[in-house]
């Protein structure tokens, strides 16, 4: 089957890629683009480690194809600071209250998170547990990680605080 | 030597692995992709017990873009692998001893050649029958596994009496009697089995691979391919997971034979999840059976115990973690009198391996259930039960040690005892609303650390000033996710006076780092970490001697501050990068070896039992309490509080130490509630994620961890094993307070909402209990 060319736009960065059209997006981002941080924990959307978001929405990277991602905006773990100096607040979270163990989860983690906290700002514990619940850890126990993104709501809403 | 006692915060912020990880920069085995890569791949029997006589490899090799098609007799060393026996072939020569077992290897261009190649292979297997039960396993006439063997199926037998044995339940006032059936769990870490490899131009192969073992693997793949370990580089990252499932090599010697036959490129194996629950290692299944009897106070007098643990095809770890449920199998009590017995027993069902618990989990669930059982017939109240049989510092333990060293037991039921889960627990198992039970739970466990008398427990630690002037910590032992690697510097900043910035970290690589056993056992952070405070020490004291002789001063009047040695009476400072410029780099560079000391008492005669790690001298202790509340018309079992108090010594880092209570909770109650793996017919009746459940968010409640330390005499800076002990307790403490709640105990676990709703109703049919 031919190759097809698809543009995409990876973390504001434009990419243009000559792919077998059968190729998952998760495989393109890892083995083309060389974004690992994006994991493929099952390749059958079970586990959640390969989520990235496009347009703003969360996917299941392993089961997206890339071609579903032409001319669509593509945000993975690596572009979610604002630059690659910083942390966005939700990683600062992540570090700072031990949300992270082995790591392998957690880039998927903290993109289902951003989904989750640009739908909803202030998620009460049971809907961050939701929120989360296409996501498997196997170190952690999801405490730490509830906690962190609990935390992660105020640093990003802080004019709410005590409201 | 003495050390300064820890603070709680060292001062470096919590897990230095942290920020790479979350911001997805870090790299795992998995994550290289080297140009010109190869992919390498397995076809797996599917069958579990059948003669191989033959393999059509014809067409598979004919394919474009398939590089080799490798069977047995391309295996240039010695076709067995393993970790004690070397029982299980690289490459099947003559027959399949389960459905996992590695046929053929191919290596090709890409992955979806590979796939196909593989699909390509045709397989003429004479099937024979398996044996699937390992109780069968054992009667006369079943068919063999190893048929060479003259013990037969029977991998390993052990057993242990003290006093009078089994024959003291005859005189003791009360006797209770119990039964366990334990599932086979899956490790199931995010990062499946992986690596990558590539012979250079030098003749030397360089493996990278998500592993617990890079100096053993080193050894064990040298072996299978013939070559001298030292034209092997076995480079071990981060692991995205292991929990004993990469103790010991998975794609490790596929993947160094692959890389013989690919023409100097580079070539990569990972394995899909499907292939992974397929081939892997898990948790023994187990069937206990236990006699426990006491006086009429409740002082423990006697225990008999009889343990089978299921090992599948292979001993991989087998022999050992049946040798530590047997140290473990009478609990953290002082029982004067005990017979325990155990075998491990060959199947055609999925190995038997190393899985976090490491055969402690199993014999945990069947004492402590047999503990409440106790209680209930005596009318003692379960703490109380625990409180007065509890192992204290000078007592024997069952086994026959002496516990010279720390002993927290009682301090972590008194922990329990004061807190508030447990002070409500009546109150709140009378406010459950209609429709619901509720019930509380507790455990008391202990766990063994390192590798017992005869296996030597080693660490080498290394420790350099580079040239540049900061502290290269030299890690010999992987960080699989639990964090020892952010300890490492941690402990190195403490000695040097360093932060963060003036300290970097080398992962372990055979050709870099010096070998420091597996990260595995409790092992890991106590058995290193007393090999790099003294490492550090020594660089440190050259350091001051070197800057003293150059500043004409005297070492006591040098100190090491962040990035330089200062002259303390007069203020000046020598930056460490201008001193390393004034040294050779042997000067710069600092090792020690430690070896873990080993206790003198042998319970057991059996060099066996001994070689399998019999007996431990250190411990840490926890109590587990949880709360479950039973829905009547589902069955559903909810865990909805818990809480660990663990004795682990001193605490280093409070978050990382949470970490591993909590992580190690989780996964015991996932085998508490909902994880098993049957293999009928010699299957895994689960091949992906969806099917196999591990817990997720919605599963799992707040886990209160309460730190109890002591001071190990033994440990670095007073610090004990956390990595296990939080997992032995789960399954034993949710069956307790589900007894509580259903008014019987399930001899079967995970306690499923059908187990637990068919007790209801046999309840409801007025069986009583």
């Amino acid at each position: 089957m031919a190759k097809q060319t698809i543009e995409i736009t990876v973390n504001g960065d434009r990419y243009e890629v000559a792919i077998d059209p059968w190729r998952s997006l998760a495989e393109v981002l890892r083995e083309d683009l060389r974004l690992t941080g994006t994991k493929i924990g099952c390749n059958q959307g079970d586990c959640g480690a390969c989520t990235v978001l496009i347009n703003g929405r969360s996917v299941s990277s392993c089961l997206t194809l890339a071609v579903e991602a032409h001319q669509r905006e593509v945000t993975t773990i690596e572009g979610l600071a604002k630059t690659p100096q910083e942390l966005h607040p939700i990683q600062e979270a992540f570090v700072e209250k031990g949300a992270v163990q082995c790591g392998f989860c957690t880039g998927g983690m903290i993109m289902s998170a951003k989904h989750l906290l640009d739908k909803n700002p202030q998620p009460t514990e049971l809907e961050i547990r939701q929120g989360l619940s296409g996501n498997l850890c196997r170190c952690t126990g999801y405490n730490k990680i509830v906690e962190a993104i609990g935390d992660a709501a105020r640093r990003l809403n802080p004019a709410k605080e005590g409201q | 030597m003495t050390w300064p006692r820890p603070h709680l915060q060292l001062g470096l912020p919590p897990r230095p692995d942290a920020l790479d990880k979350a911001s997805g920069r870090e790299k795992y085995a998995c994550d290289f992709y080297p140009p010109g890569l190869l992919w390498a791949g397995v076809k797996r029997a599917g069958v579990p017990h059948a003669r191989l006589r033959g393999l059509n490899l014809a067409a598979a090799r004919a394919l474009p873009g398939v590089t080799a098609v490798l069977a047995a007799a391309d295996v240039p060393g010695v076709n067995r692998q393993g970790v004690v026996q070397k029982d299980q072939p690289v490459l099947v020569d003559d027959k399949v001893r389960y459905s996992g077992d590695a046929l053929a290897l191919v290596v090709a261009s890409d992955q979806a050649t590979l796939a196909r190649a593989l699909a390509l292979i045709e397989t003429d297997l004479e099937p024979l029958a398996p044996v699937l039960d390992p109780e069968e396993a054992l009667l006369p006439g079943a068919p063999l596994v190893h048929p060479e063997r003259p013990q037969g199926n029977l991998l390993l037998e052990g057993r242990v009496t003290t006093g009078q044995g089994a024959a003291a339940l005859e005189g003791c006032a009360v006797v209770v009697e119990a039964s366990f059936d334990l599932p086979r769990q899956e490790h199931a870490y995010l990062e499946t089995e992986n690596g990558w490899a590539q012979m250079g131009q030098d003749g030397r192969l360089t493996m990278v691979a998500s592993t617990q073992t890079p100096f053993r693997d080193r050894l064990e793949v040298a072996e299978v391919l013939g070559l001298e370990p030292g034209r092997l580089r076995m480079v071990a990252p981060y692991c995205g997971g292991a929990f004993g499932g990469k103790d010991g090599v998975t794609v490790q010697s596929l993947l160094g034979l692959a890389a013989l036959h690919a023409g100097g490129r580079p070539v990569k194996m990972w394995l899909s999840r499907e292939e992974s629950i397929l081939a892997s290692s898990k948790r023994h299944p187990a069937r206990l059976r236990y006699r426990l009897g006491s006086d009429d106070q409740g002082r423990l007098q006697a225990l008999e115990a009889r343990i089978i643990y299921d090992t599948g095809p292979y001993d991989h770890l087998g022999g050992a973690v049946l040798t530590l449920g047997l140290e473990h199998a009478a609990g953290p009590y002082r029982i004067p009198h005990v017979d325990l017995h155990g075998q491990a027993v060959y199947t055609n069902n999925p190995i038997g391996g190393a899985f976090r618990g490491f055969g402690v989990p199993q014999v945990a669930a069947a004492m402590e259930q047999t503990m409440d059982l106790l209680a209930t017939r005596l009318g003692l109240d379960p703490l109380e039960l625990r409180r007065q049989n509890a192992l204290k510092r000078g007592d024997v333990n069952p086994v026959g040690v002496t516990l010279a060293g720390s002993t927290g037991l009682a301090q972590c039921l008194e922990a329990v005892a004061g807190h508030r889960q447990w002070k409500e627990a009546p109150a709140w198992r009378a406010a459950a609303p209609a429709g619901q039970r509720r019930g509380v739970g507790l455990a008391a466990v202990l766990h063994g650390m390192g590798y017992g008398p005869v296996i030597p427990d080693v660490a080498n630690a290394k420790v350099e000033l580079t040239g540049e002037g900061v502290f290269r910590v030299y890690c010999g032992v992987v960080d699989m996710g639990q964090g020892n690697a952010g300890t490492f510097l941690q402990l190195a900043g403490l000695v040097l006076g360093q932060e963060a910035e003036g300290l970097e970290l080398v992962l372990p690589d055979t050709d870099r780092t010096l070998p420091s056993g597996s990260s595995s056992a409790s092992r890991t952070t106590y058995t290193f970490a007393n090999a790099l405070l003294p490492a550090a020490q020594a660089l440190k004291e050259r350091l001051l001697a070197r800057a003293a002789d150059a500043l004409f001063a005297t070492p006591a009047e040098m100190a090491l501050v962040p990035g330089a040695v200062r002259h303390r009476p007069s203020g000046r400072t020598l930056p460490l990068a201008q001193l390393a410029k004034m040294l050779s780099p042997e000067e710069r560079t600092a090792t020690h070896r430690y070896r873990a000391p080993v206790v003198p008492e042998r319970p057991s005669a059996d060099p066996a039992l001994q070689l399998h790690g019999l007996p431990h001298g250190v411990f840490s202790y926890a109590v587990h309490l949880a709360r479950v509340e039973v829905d009547e018309l589902t069955g559903l079992a909810r865990v909805t509080g818990y809480l660990v108090a663990a004795d682990c010594g001193q605490v280093l880092n409070p978050q990382v130490w949470e970490q591993q209570m909590q992580g190690g909770v989780a996964q015991g109650l996932g085998y508490a509630l909902m994880e098993e793996l049957p293999a009928p017919a010699g299957q895994p009746q689960h091949t992906d994620l969806a099917t196999y459940l591990i817990p997720t968010a919605l599963d799992l409640p707040p886990i209160e961890c309460l730190a109890v330390p002591s001071w190990e005499e033994s440990g670095p800076l007073g610090l004990k094993g956390c990595g296990e002990i939080g997992i032995d307790g789960p399954l034993p403490a949710v069956g307790n307070a589900l007894a509580q709640a259903l008014g019987r105990h399930l001899p079967q676990a995970p306690f499923t909402p059908e187990r637990v709703l068919m007790a209801l109703q046999e309840d409801g049919k007025g069986a009583g209990s």
